[in-house]
């Protein structure tokens, strides 16, 4: 029997769900297990083994000058590596540091600032390393992680499509938000992936899959200033889980400091 | 006095967020200390300046596994500063929500984290090898948790259906018949569950720990009630401040959180169950009793049975709340604009989770504070590991290290921080 491939999963400054995401495959985790040999998989083993990996799956960003020099030797044990989730592809939430004094977060969290050591920035991993491949969403999508790494596997092209959220409510015959009912939403800019789960709860997206690819954020933000959005409000509504993203922290930034 | 510093060099590795370190003298542990290397994230900090409407979707990210927890205190918080109660079929679909992620956190450390500890295996992949169907029964009452999430969060990981008010939107009739079938059948996995787990080998160990928890007039707590103790404290969400207080020391970004007048605590599910077994069903009492539990539990290390009695328990809660349910006239309730103060407790899978909020007249947060167990419970961790690894410290490194994990493990403090190897430092005198 051929060595099966080694399968790695790495943590930085994140939340633990894409990673979670992950164990949520249950049934599918057991297959997978014997799919592949799991060398390196914290939150599912104290077991590991040493690279080099064939694949590394990487979630979370970039926040200390520890964390700098890791993702460097995660990068040079993996053949192949894939950041998972918006922590790890566009700095996820705690990036909204990168808009502020950062000793001023510190000061407001810890009440002995000088114990924290941290970089004035959290970035995502392909800004410290060549990434194979990103696959974006806070969290990610259980089924699309799943293809990825098959993907990743087969030596294949991952199938993940990279139109807009509108065009998942248009397969799941959800109602628009924005045209039925007038709702805010970023769908129209957002990349596919969820499934479009928020307008199908009668909400607006909220953007948490990150700028699909060439995103017109100016023309959404002009339909939202249309439905009676202010300044404020589109300001705040590109700065979330994506606020790194080269599309959305321009868009957030045309609308005021 | 020389100090001697002993690292284990084969787990000395770069990324482990946990370590412990032990300092001893004359065959005694003086101190233990566990450090915490989670990148701080600063939650607190960019909440101001928000919209208190946004607050659940970002609280949410601070934890992937008890989402549900962090956006319940918040939202609470927040209403109780607006002066509005979400009363009724909506704050029935809150405490349902929250038997999902009970059942699925619980689940998931049950079985993926903690077993292994007590089989000597090293993951649940491990276990299936041996007990394939008993870990296939686990995933199966997972599943089901996850599905109260799915159905009323929209999705499992970060729900997107919880608002400062209510919800955007509330279930259809046929959807909760749907999750009523595959609830019953989770009931039934949850007492092999409990039984399974009774089987486990257990350490015998009592401590005497001040627990504290909710507690509700007539309900096993979940989203409200008064905070007390088994030492006498009795007192309102409002109150945590007069009666805790956080610190912050060198070695570690968690912060510690003591109670005032006693020191160190326990929050979670023995501290829940302690206080509150008399909130339990007849039912899920005398499956506990089966399962080798009292009503009063001293042992951290029975905490995964008191686990699995709360998944029990959280299966036949939401069962209860199933039948009860009426749909509301709307999904949420309006909220008015006024500035305001509010403060909420709730108890998360791993235990009482505080959070307060100021805001102005347009609802932007000017200042959040939120306490969650991992700080509350960190004192009573490095006490329980002094002790522990006093007991033990004749035994290999290996050993020794091993059961230090498995006592970390008793608390889940965090899947980061609680799965990572743990790296062991030993400093002799
Ligand atoms: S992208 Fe979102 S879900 Fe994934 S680790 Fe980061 S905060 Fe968590
Ligand atoms: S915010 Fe947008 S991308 Fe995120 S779950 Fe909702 S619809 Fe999907």
């Amino acid at each position: 029997m051929p060595a099966r491939p080694r399968l790695a999963v790495w943590k930085f400054a994140s939340c633990d769900g894409c990673q979670l995401s992950l164990l949520d495959c249950e049934e599918e985790l057991l297959s997978l297990a014997e799919a592949v040999e799991i060398g390196y998989f914290l939150e599912a083993s104290r077991k590991t083994l040493p690279g080099p990996y064939d694949l590394s799956l990487v979630e979370g960003s970039i926040t200390t000058p520890e964390d700098a020099e890791r993702i460097r030797e995660v990068r040079r044990l993996s053949q192949k590596l894939v950041t998972i989730g918006a922590c790890a592809t566009a700095g996820g939430i705690q990036a909204l540091r990168n808009f502020a004094r950062i000793e001023e977060f510190v000061s407001a969290v810890y009440a002995s600032p000088e114990y924290i050591r941290t970089l004035e920035r959290s970035t995502p991993i392909a800004a410290h390393v060549p990434v194979d491949f990103e696959l974006q969403g806070c969290p990610v999508n259980r089924l699309q992680l799943l293809e990825v790494i098959s993907a990743f596997l087969a030596g294949r092209t991952p199938a993940i499509p990279r139109y807009s959220v509108c065009v998942e409510c248009k397969r799941a015959g959800t109602p628009c938000v924005l045209v039925a009912r007038g709702t805010p939403c970023l769908g129209p800019v957002t990349h596919a992936g969820c499934g479009a789960i928020c307008p199908g709860y009668g909400r607006g997206c909220y953007g948490c899959y990150g700028p699909m690819e060439t995103p017109n954020t100016p023309s959404l933000a002009r339909r939202w200033q249309a439905l009676g959005a202010s300044e404020r409000d589109l300001h705040r509504v590109f700065r979330t889980f994506n606020a790194g993203a080269e599309p959305f922290r321009r868009e957030s930034e045309a609308h005021g400091g | 006095m020389a100090v001697r510093k002993l690292t284990l060099e084969a787990l000395a590795r770069v990324e482990g967020e946990g370590s412990l370190e032990l300092s001893l003298q004359d065959g005694k542990v003086e101190t233990a200390r566990l450090k915490i290397f989670e990148p701080p994230r600063f939650f607190e900090a960019f909440l101001r300046g928000r919209s208190l409407s946004e607050v659940p979707d970002i609280v949410a990210r601070i934890c992937g596994i008890c989402p549900v927890a962090y956006q319940m205190s918040a939202v609470h918080a927040l209403e109780q500063g607006l002066g509005i109660a979400v009363d009724g079929p909506l704050r029935l679909l809150r405490r349902l929500l929250y038997c999902g992620e009970w059942i699925q956190s619980h689940v998931l450390h049950i079985v993926m984290l903690h077993a292994p500890d007590f089989l000597g295996l090293p993951d649940a992949i491990a276990i299936s090898r041996d007990h394939r169907a008993e870990v296939k029964r686990a995933l199966t009452l997972k599943r089901a948790g996850n599905e109260i999430l799915r159905l009323l969060g929209g999705r499992e990981i970060h729900p997107i259906n919880v608002r400062v008010g209510g919800f955007y939107r509330v279930p259809t009739p046929s959807e909760l018949s749907a999750l009523r079938e595959k609830l019953e059948k989770a009931g039934e996995e949850a007492v092999a569950l409990l039984r399974w787990v009774a089987t486990f080998p257990c350490p015998e160990c009592e401590r005497d720990y001040e627990f504290v928890s909710l507690r509700h007039p007539s309900e096993y707590p979940m989203n409200e009630g008064r905070l007390v103790s088994s030492r006498g404290l009795s007192c309102l969400p409002e109150e945590f401040d007069a009666e805790f207080e956080e610190s912050h020391l060198p070695h570690s970004t968690a912060l510690y959180c003591r109670l005032r007048q006693r020191g160190s605590y326990l929050v979670g599910p023995l501290a829940r169950y302690n206080l509150n077994f008399d909130r339990l069903s007849p039912r899920v009492q005398s499956l506990a009793r089966e399962a080798g539990l009292s009503a009063y539990c001293r042992n951290p290390f029975q905490s995964i049975l008191v686990r699995s009695v709360e998944v029990l328990f959280a299966c036949e809660e939401a069962l209860r709340l199933l039948s009860l349910y009426e749909p509301p006239q709307g999904p949420s309730v309006a909220l008015p604009a006024v500035r305001g103060e509010g403060h909420a407790c709730t108890e998360a899978p791993r235990g009482l989770l505080y959070h307060r909020y100021r805001f102005d007249r347009e609802g932007t947060i000017e200042e959040a504070r939120i306490v969650p167990p991992t700080s509350q419970n960190q004192s009573s961790i490095e006490e329980d590991l002094r002790l522990w690894a006093e007991r033990h410290l004749s035994e290999p490194e290996e050993r020794l290290r091993n059961r230090c994990e498995q006592a970390i493990r008793n608390y889940d403090p965090c899947i980061s921080c609680s799965t990572h190897f743990l790296r062991l430092v030993i400093r002799r005198r």
